[in-house]
């Protein structure tokens, strides 16, 4: 079985995000950058399979500037097996994401796409729907476990109320949540040995295929912000505050 | 230019956060509803009393019953084609569906929008909620989640106002099935909708302790909510986390107990009317934004808490 995974390069979670000062973007210099972490969860969901014999091969996928290759290599050291890397200076939303992802399905012919629920820069949501609509697969999303059986494959959805149950044929894709898995670290032998897995290039360009935004990003702008507000020394002075001051209680 | 707002529900309920969604709906003009379910009559009789709209379309299928993605996409891809605007809630439904049909029409979703700012343009938080994007469409079609706390609720009137219509016919899709539901059962309110929300973090320590909590949630009235540590170290189930990339809230009381106030939780529960921190660390971050802030081990000052309210 061929596993594809999807890996985006976003700003670190660790990093507080700044919005510039001209409202174009936030501020992208000189920041930490990382793996999405539902794409770190998703490639060591794949990584598992791999070690239970259900999976085969494991190919990482990422599009956007050369300096995505870091990211293919981080899950190449994770221990996929090789990458593709699509070069493209346009900015993505994620339709022409789910498209370019299409034409790459169609040649590779994966038997599963495991990929984040959510980046964590522009908290979309959508690229693994918009994939499996555009392949007419079947889609697991928020998937919190997943079991690989014959043609199919029954995952555990987080959803509002708790959890469902869903089985897919295969081909499929399943969006992960934070609760599949704990993704591992990549060990220093492992690095080494990632150097030397091969990376695929694809121009977009040679795709042809339609990338241009539908959204234009007018203004991006810092949030309402909301003051501290202060220090109470004793429960009975948070209670009076709640029922006097702020008459929640 | 005509709206259309997929119902959420449970197939007996209306989902709450379905009333914002038609509120924000009715900023944009002509706005119907859809109801696809097993059963549609109980909640039918919920909706025709809302204000300010036109047609209430219904499809009865035991198919719907499950609220597969596959089905509802392609059912409202096939019956909706001819709308300029189509919108969920925000939910785990919504998440779920929208972009699928966004996928099908060919159009570029504009997920969990916080402001309608004209017929075109959108507000929607980026990173966390840490900026805000202002997006104008070129889409054909738009497909938009609500933020429901974003929006008020519809208003409703004491006499009938829509009108029931059924509409389409299902093909249903062979490409996956529902098995079955783990549902966490609760008497209290519904997380995103409550009045009063305690929430918990890694600082209770173990599921038997959050008992401490659900006390004092009890005597409040409130629901209860968790950071992500506390789900993922299973003190709770999966849809307490409050958060980035869990369910958002704005309460008229938020109440965060042993939670340090990472930038994903501010995510979820930052536009609460009034908030309190209480965490024995004076520097937690959650200080920060909360209007009174009590520094003292929560396992004293929750049940004194608990005790003294009446
Ligand atoms: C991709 C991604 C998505 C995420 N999404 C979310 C999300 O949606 N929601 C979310 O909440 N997090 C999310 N997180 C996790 C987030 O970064 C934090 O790790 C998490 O919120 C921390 O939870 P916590 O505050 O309970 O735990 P901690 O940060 O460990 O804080 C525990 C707090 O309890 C206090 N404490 C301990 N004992 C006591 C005591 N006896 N009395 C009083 N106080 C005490 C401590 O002082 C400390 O401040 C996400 C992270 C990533 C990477």
């Amino acid at each position: 079985m061929k596993i594809l995974v999807p890996v985006k390069r976003v700003v670190d979670y660790n990093v507080k995000v700044r919005v510039k000062k001209d409202e174009t973007d936030v501020e992208l210099d000189n920041v930490k950058m990382s793996m999405n972490p539902f794409d770190e969860i998703a490639v060591e969901e794949a990584l598992r399979l791999k070690e239970k014999g259900v999976a085969s091969e494991i190919i990482a996928v990422s599009i956007g500037l050369p300096e995505v290759q870091e990211t293919i290599r981080n899950a190449l050291a994770m221990g996929a097996d090789s990458g593709i890397f699509v070069n493209c200076t346009s900015k993505l939303e994620p339709l022409s994401v789910a498209k370019i992802l299409t034409s790459i399905c169609n040649k590779i012919k994966p038997d599963l796409v495991i990929m984040g629920k959510q980046a964590i820069d522009d908290d979309m949501n959508a690229t693994g729907q918009m994939l499996s609509a555009m392949l007419k697969w079947g889609q697991a999303t928020f998937a919190s476990k997943l079991e690989i059986q014959d043609k199919k494959i029954k995952v555990g959805r987080e959803i509002d109320g708790g959890i469902e149950n869903i089985e897919v044929n295969l081909p499929a894709i399943v969006t992960t949540d934070l609760r599949l898995n704990e993704p591992r670290y990549a060990s220093l032998p492992n690095i080494m040995k990632a150097k030397r897995k091969p990376i695929d290039e694809i121009k977009v360009e040679d795709l042809n295929i339609d990338i241009e935004p539908r959204l234009d990003i007018l203004k991006v702008e810092e949030p309402k912000s909301r003051e501290a507000g202060i220090m109470v020394k004793s429960v009975d002075e948070m209670i009076e505050k709640l029922k006097n001051e702020a008459k929640v209680i | 230019m005509k709206t259309l707002v997929v119902v959420d529900h449970n197939n007996n309920k209306l989902e709450k956060s379905t009333l914002n969604t038609i509120k924000a709906a009715i900023e944009l003009e002509n706005v119907d509803l859809l109801v696809l379910s097993d059963s549609c009559k109980d909640i039918c009789n919920e909706l025709i009393h809302i204000k300010n709209i036109n047609n209430i379309f219904i499809n009865e299928n035991d198919a719907f019953k499950n609220q597969l993605a596959e089905d509802t996409a392609n059912f409202i891809a096939e019956n909706f084609k001819d709308y300029t605007n189509i919108l969920f809630s925000n939910t785990s439904n919504g998440k779920n569906v929208a972009p699928r049909l966004a996928g099908l029409l060919d159009t570029m979703i504009i997920p969990d929008v916080i402001e309608i700012v004209d017929k075109q343009t959108f507000k929607r938080p980026i990173y966390a909620g840490n900026a805000i994007a202002t997006c104008k469409s070129k889409n054909k079609i738009n497909i938009i989640t609500i933020r429901s706390t974003a929006f008020e609720e519809a208003e409703t009137s004491d006499e009938n106002v829509g009108e029931v219509k059924e509409i389409g016919s299902l093909t249903t899709n062979n490409l996956t099935k529902y098995l079955n539901s783990e549902l966490t059962k609760s008497e209290r309110p519904e997380l995103t909708s409550a009045d009063i929300v305690v929430s918990g973090g890694r600082g209770l320590g173990s599921a038997e302790n959050f008992q401490v909590l659900e006390k004092l949630a009890d005597k409040l009235g409130a629901a209860m909510g968790a950071s992500r540590a506390a789900v993922d170290a299973g003190y709770v189930p999966n849809d307490w986390q409050v958060g980035q990339t869990g369910k958002i809230v704005a309460p008229n009381l938020y109440i965060a107990v042993g939670i340090s106030g990472a930038i994903q939780h501010l995510a979820g529960m930052k536009d609460s009317k009034v908030i309190i921190g209480i965490n024995k660390d004076e520097e937690a971050p959650i200080f920060s934004i909360s209007d009174y802030g009590l520094a003292e081990d929560l396992f004293k000052a929750v049940p004194e808490m608990e005790s003294k309210l009446n």
